[in-house]
């Protein structure tokens, strides 16, 4: 069976951006950005809910009326009972399609249909016919995964929509102590959401002044924007469902027509790769992870690295 | 409690069980577990031959295949696991859940034991894997205080297991892709963290500055000791201030907290450092076995003890104590 065209899906926000700016940012996603699935909610840290609970209804009707798939984002670390709660409401309580981001939301979506996200370890074909199993009826891969990798996965389990994190700063870590709360004088539990100053991160730089990665809050984020956009067509010849844009502070809408134009053979690779510079500026892109090498590493789209070659 | 203790060779392995652990844990000279180093581990020969060693103390032998299967390679894992069983093993430490599924339906009698890589951080996702896979014991990641694993413990109906001394990780385990992202390697895919064939050390002035890959992770003056480039816990600047932005190059030591952690509920309690030479290993086994057996009076004589075995550096308490946050 040919799988159907590959499409667009927006990540969630993996920083805090104030509540108006988040609402207005997915209200022109809904009118204008080529995408057919969204992830909306907090995955990062549950102290942050509250910034956009007052908004999200509006935003998930706004999406929907727009036609687009709406799914609502499981927390990406839970300790606290408070935090185990909170998983267990929204996946009880969500009318919509639940992305799991840890282990404990895989136990709770068990039997009916959900997504898994970038955060939970599917690295082969017996982790994701476990999920499938269970349920999952898309799952993101994980961000380090080599596309030798991918492809065996995808084929492995053709009844499973795969997507991959195709823009954005990559997730690299996430922990129980906040660096970035720290960086500013203060502790988790009494951070004063000092994480909403940085709305793209705080770039952490190497004591030669070179930047290297990013904190957002307990997270911690790659400094270079992983750019999958010369490997679109290997990916969707190997039947990846779905691209993922992570949103980072900058045009999204005009990051996900880029994405749309490159999947429609409207602009070739170095047309887009120019307007992805000019729309998010003075963040180098990388693709080291996705050809088995420095994730961090740049490396130029020739023949040699195409899918035949690889694998 | 148990005392698991680690072994990153045979001759590591005979000091444990001489020195009083309860268990040993090794894994196989290959990347099917975290400590995938040159040099270390164990060869199936060498693995057969420890058990029996052990056996014949009383002791007994955890096998850790706790990477996750490449794909296309699964095979590589499977055969571990196989091999595992055939043995001997008291338990196989498993973090990826495709390779949990394998235990449970061709090994279903082998106990299996979650790895503190497949971070199960709270009673959910540790009944899914006992649900799921029939898992016995869960090694807690170190990202939880002593109040919240007593929460934990009483809803839950497998047995937890907590690092309690060696090296820390300052991150989710199981979830970081630092090292990969400035090296290609990562714990998850090559069961390496940081690897030394990406270190460099290099004399600037009267600095020696440590790199890893193409990144500096710290630059020590003339008369710092100069530790090995940990990406999460060297120096960087944030916001145009230097130092440790994750963490100190700290150790992690909670044994004064050992009944604090036996009243949560915690049976087991593992040392890591299966990197380490076997005098090492000999000397903290046999501190941590009086340790856990001393009285109130004599145990605080052993817990100094034991902060001059980490190799003179800090020690910390981690996550298990909730201002570290």
């Amino acid at each position: 069976m040919k799988k159907p065209a590959p499409t667009l899906a927006l990540g969630p926000v993996l920083y805090l951006w104030d509540g108006p700016k988040w609402r207005d940012f997915y209200f022109r996603i809904a009118d204008e950005a080529p995408v057919s699935h969204v992830t909306v909610g907090e995955t990062v840290c549950s102290k942050r809910l509250h910034f956009t609970e007052p908004y999200i209804a509006d935003v998930i009707e706004r999406l929907q009326t727009a036609g687009k798939t709406v799914r609502v984002v499981s927390l990406a670390i839970v300790t606290l009972e408070r935090e185990s709660q909170y998983v267990r409401s929204l996946i009880r309580d969500s009318g919509h399609i639940v992305e799991a981001n840890d282990l404990s939301a895989l136990r709770l979506l068990n039997g009916r249909p959900h997504a898994v996200g970038p955060l939970v370890n599917v690295y082969n074909v017996a982790a994701a016919r476990v999920l499938a199993a269970r349920g999952a009826t898309s799952i993101c891969l994980p961000p380090e995964l080599p596309m030798r990798s991918v492809a065996q996965i995808v084929a492995g389990v053709p009844e499973v929509a795969f997507e991959v994190f195709s823009f954005g700063r990559v997730p690299l870590a996430i922990s129980a102590r906040c660096a970035h709360a720290r960086s500013k004088g203060h502790t988790k539990d009494n951070c004063q959401f000092v994480c909403s100053e940085d709305p793209d991160g705080l770039s952490v730089d190497t004591l030669e002044h070179r930047p290297f990665l990013a904190l957002n809050g307990v997270q911690t984020v790659s400094h270079t924007c992983q750019a999958l956009v010369g490997e679109l067509s290997d990916l969707a010849l190997c039947g990846v469902s779905r691209f993922v844009l992570s949103p980072q502070d900058c045009d999204m809408v005009a990051v996900s027509r880029v994405y749309d134009d490159v999947l429609k053979h409207h602009i070739d690779v170095e047309d887009a790769m120019s307007r992805l510079h000019q729309i998010y500026p003075g963040v180098p892109l990388s693709n080291g992870f996705h050809h088995g090498q420095v994730g961090a590493a740049w490396i130029a789209h020739t023949k040699s690295v195409s899918l035949g070659a690889e694998i | 409690m148990e005392l698991i203790c680690p072994a990153g060779t045979p001759a590591s392995f005979r000091e444990a069980v001489d020195a009083g652990a309860d268990v040993v844990y090794c894994g196989f000279r290959d990347e099917t577990n975290a400590r995938n180093f040159p040099g270390l581990n164990f060869t199936r020969k060498e693995l057969e031959q420890s058990i029996a060693y052990a056996q014949s103390k009383g002791t007994q032998t955890y096998v850790a295949l706790n990477t996750f299967m490449r794909a296309g390679d699964e095979i590589v894992w499977y055969e571990a696991v196989d091999d595992a069983v055939r043995l001997g093993a008291d338990a196989v430490i498993v973090a990826d859940f495709g390779l949990m599924a394998y235990v449970a339906e061709y090994h279903p009698r082998q106990r299996l034991h979650v790895s503190v890589q497949a971070s199960a951080s709270n009673v959910d996702a540790i009944n899914f894997l006992v649900d799921a896979f029939g898992a016995k014991r869960v090694v807690l990641p170190r990202i939880l205080t002593i109040p919240d694993i007593a929460r934990i413990a009483r809803q839950i109906t497998c047995e937890i297991e907590v690092f309690v001394f060696g090296g820390l990780c300052v991150m989710a385990e199981g979830r970081c892709s630092l090292s990969s992202y400035a090296t290609g390697k990562s714990p998850n895919m090559n069961g390496v963290c940081s690897p030394a064939s990406h270190v460099r050390y290099r004399q600037d002035g009267n600095d020696l500055v440590s790199e890893l890959g193409d990144y500096t992770i710290n630059r020590f003056p003339d008369g710092e000791a100069a530790g090995y480039p940990t990406l999460c816990k060297g120096r960087f600047e944030v916001a145009g201030q230097y130092g440790y932005a994750f963490e100190d190059p700290v150790s992690l030591d909670v044994m004064d907290h050992i009944d604090g952690l036996r009243e949560a509920g915690v049976c087991a309690l593992k040392i890591e450092g299966r990197q380490r030479g076997k005098a090492y290993v000999a000397e903290v086994v046999s501190t941590l076995r009086r340790t856990l057996s001393a009285d109130s009076r004599s145990r605080p004589a052993l817990i100094h003890r034991l902060k001059l075995l980490s190799e003179g550096q800090q020690t910390t308490s981690g996550a298990y104590e909730k201002r570290w946050r």
